[in-house]
């Protein structure tokens, strides 16, 4: 779905992936028809080399289901992620464990991802172990250290035989990024990885992040509910709504350049580090929706409001894309970029 | 116009088994009433020990030193509230059942709590919760104080159907707005508001700080806004007060504190915010950590992490230095630094 003329290599591309959770399951299967909780409903992306990825929505948007059917930790329903020609959803046995090896996940809150009962040293070593790399303890050992340090973790022999609990939170999430680079992965997803941190620690971990992608060029998926800190980590953004990529493009193209009413008020939403600053705000009606009973057409509709009777609640609008690499999934993109209301919304 | 709340000198220590935590030593402020004032800083800075010492919520081992005082419409609610500590001089203890005290909370001073998912009580329903908290303390009947509650859900944007619903059945920025409700059912004079909108989704969040706003407009109600989140506090409070480790690091107009920082923490504070407006500028992180508050360093406590620190820092406590009329800031160079330090954006 990127930018066509981009010719870094691809590594993973996600084609028309769907998850379906389905409701009454056991006793009540039989039951009526069966209910489903669309969480992921038809996304598609490519994920290039080098390239970090911000995925955003509100909870409930499908961001984290996305992050957890790239690392297989969940099954997709329907569709496919391509990752070195094959298909991941067909992987099983040695495959799967290689895959395991190539993709990392960094989880959201460091004080529940690490095992309170290991040392540092035997968190970071543990996948080096399932996965039989490295000859002797000490090349292991030596892998570790490196791991740690690439983390930011300096001197690491200080911090081999730590406990979690004698971490303050961002050491911690260091060390769930030392384990998930200890395997030299090709892609690394990233579940909220800052929002548990400090502000003060924050950055410094966002900043670890970059430095490692400039260094090693792993790509990386970022989910975050936080679209500032989005901007701050993503070459392009994808906006989520109910299961959907509602606005996929280059990060300041859909900060600034936005094309779909959903993004425009999540932006309009969030609050600005300067007390000069007023902004325009884009009012959305009620409550998101139950991801079971979808509306008809557009999902945004109920609660858009710029939707057309007729229009928006008949027919779901495709993604196409307005500008280069800039898709967007509203029946009036090209007008609603015509107008520039971004410009007038933002800088009332 | 007279000031509503007045905290001086408010010192207040927990004891632990190895000794004490010095949660917030010395903090002063003043409120007016209808103004929002927010008080910023990262965990276990002691914003939200300083904001619960005002209605004295505190847990069991706090002591409260005996010079502090936080005089609220003309009384002194820490004289009220406490008692002088048999086993430590110098200390207060927080008289629990005190029936004074009683009358001021949610009467005068209401709250919001953090984490207001877990504020009710899952067994009864959200109405009947705040009910309750009127009953408590108006001579009403439960007719009247449910016309009180349906108001209050008009107020803050609740279909009234829902009076009658358990907390599970509200979604997360429903309980948050129904928490608003139940803080203003007793038109209190201050509010004080814990991390109101921290676990909430931006959307939500903007909805209920927008109706916090308006509804702090309509009665004129005083509030501290607690925070870690700058931006929040840009968009609501007119005073701004940086904590940290248990210091008051500086305070002022929002505009003072982000346009004319006089503190080397407040700096790297704003620094460390990304935005979404304007350039996008490189992070810069705090090195190190928060000091332990049981063994706070001397001097100066922010001088291992500062940058502009030099030897006084490490030795001295920096006294708290006026640079404009009513912008405070405890540095030792708060003066030299003035207009050199860049602050938000």
């Amino acid at each position: 779905m990127a930018d066509e003329n981009d010719n870094r290599r691809v590594v993973i591309e996600v084609k028309n992936l769907k998850k379906y959770f389905e409701l009454h399951t056991g006793m009540f299967k039989f039951m009526g028809e069966p209910l489903y909780v669309k969480a992921v409903d038809g996304i598609s992306f490519k994920l290039h080399e080098g390239e970090i990825i911000g995925l955003v929505g509100e909870s409930g948007c499908g961001k984290t289901t996305t992050g957890r059917l790239l690392t297989r930790l969940e099954d997709p329903t329907a569709g496919s992620v391509i990752f070195e020609g094959k298909d991941i959803a067909k992987l099983s046995g040695k495959d799967l464990k290689d895959y395991r090896r190539n993709v990392q996940m960094i989880f959201q809150d460091p004080y529940e991802s690490l095992n309170p009962r290991f040392t540092v040293q035997k968190t970071v070593m543990e996948p080096l172990i399932i996965h039989g790399i490295g000859e002797t303890y000490d090349d292991k050992v030596e892998m570790v250290i490196k791991a740690l340090e690439d983390a930011g973790l300096r001197p690491a022999e200080e911090y081999l035989s730590r406990f979690p609990h004698e971490m303050s939170g961002g050491q911690r999430q260091r060390v769930a990024i030392a384990r998930a680079l200890v395997l030299r992965p090709k892609f690394i997803v990233a579940d909220e990885p800052v929002s548990m941190l400090d502000v003060s620690i924050r950055a410094g971990v966002m900043n670890l992040m970059l430095d490692l992608r400039d260094r090693y060029k792993i790509p990386y998926i970022f989910v975050t509910h936080d679209i500032a800190v989005a901007r701050y980590m993503s070459d392009r953004i994808a906006v989520m709504y109910l299961g959907k990529i509602v606005e996929i493009g280059e990060t300041d193209e859909v900060i600034f350049n936005h094309a779909h009413p959903y993004t425009k008020a999540l932006i309009s939403a969030v609050p600005v580090p300067d007390p000069d600053h007023k902004h325009g705000r884009v009012e959305i009606k009620g409550e998101i929706p139950s991801p079971i009973n979808l509306p008809k057409g557009c999902r945004f509709w109920p609660r858009c409001p710029y939707a057309q009777k007729g229009i928006c609640d008949v027919k779901e609008p495709p993604l196409k894309e307005v500008s280069p690499g800039h898709f967007v999934a509203c029946h009036f993109a090209e007008k609603f970029l015509e107008e520039d209301v971004t410009e007038k919304t933002m800088e009332v | 116009m007279a000031d509503l709340l007045t905290v001086k000198n408010l010192s207040v220590h927990y004891k632990i088994q190895s000794g004490w935590v010095y949660a917030v030593d010395d903090v002063n402020f003043s409120l007016k009433p209808g103004e929002t004032m927010g008080l910023v800083g990262e965990s276990g800075c002691g914003k939200t020990t300083t904001g619960y010492a005002v209605t004295q919520l505190l847990a069991n081992n706090a002591y409260v030193k005996a010079d502090s005082k936080v005089i609220f419409d003309g009384k002194d609610l820490i004289k009220m509230g406490t008692y002088p500590s048999k086993d430590y001089e110098g200390y207060r203890k927080i008289d629990e059942f005190n029936a004074d005290m009683r009358k001021y909370r949610w009467k005068r001073i209401s709250m919001i709590f953090q984490g207001a998912m877990n504020a009710f009580n899952p067994v009864y329903k959200v109405g009947d919760q705040i009910i309750e908290a009127i009953l408590a303390h108006e001579n009403m009947t439960e007719q009247e104080a449910r016309k009180r509650v349906e108001e209050l859900y008009d107020l803050v944007g609740i279909p009234k159907d829902r009076i009658d619903n358990y907390p599970h059945e509200y979604s997360g920025g429903m309980k948050q707005r129904a928490m608003i409700a139940m803080s203003m059912a007793l038109n209190p004079d201050l509010i004080i508001a814990d991390e109101p909108t921290t676990a909430l989704d931006v959307v939500t969040q903007d909805r209920i700080l927008g109706k916090m706003v308006e509804l702090q407009k309509k009665e004129n109600v005083a509030m501290i806004l607690i925070t870690h989140d700058v931006s929040v506090v840009a968009e609501m409070a007119h005073k701004m007060s940086v904590m940290y480790a248990g210091h008051l690091v500086e305070k002022g107009t929002a505009r003072e504190i982000f346009k004319e920082t006089a503190h080397p923490y407040t700096e790297a504070l704003l620094k460390a915010f990304p935005s979404i407006k304007g350039e996008k500028k490189k992070l810069r992180a705090i090195p190190g950590s928060p000091p332990d508050l049981a063994n706070p360093p001397k001097g100066c406590r922010f001088a291992p992490r500062c940058p502009y620190a030099k030897d006084i820092c490490l030795e001295k406590e920096p006294p708290v230095v006026e640079i404009s009329p009513g912008h405070f800031s405890k540095c030792h160079f708060a003066e030299e630094l003035y207009g050199e330090l860049s602050g938000g954006e």
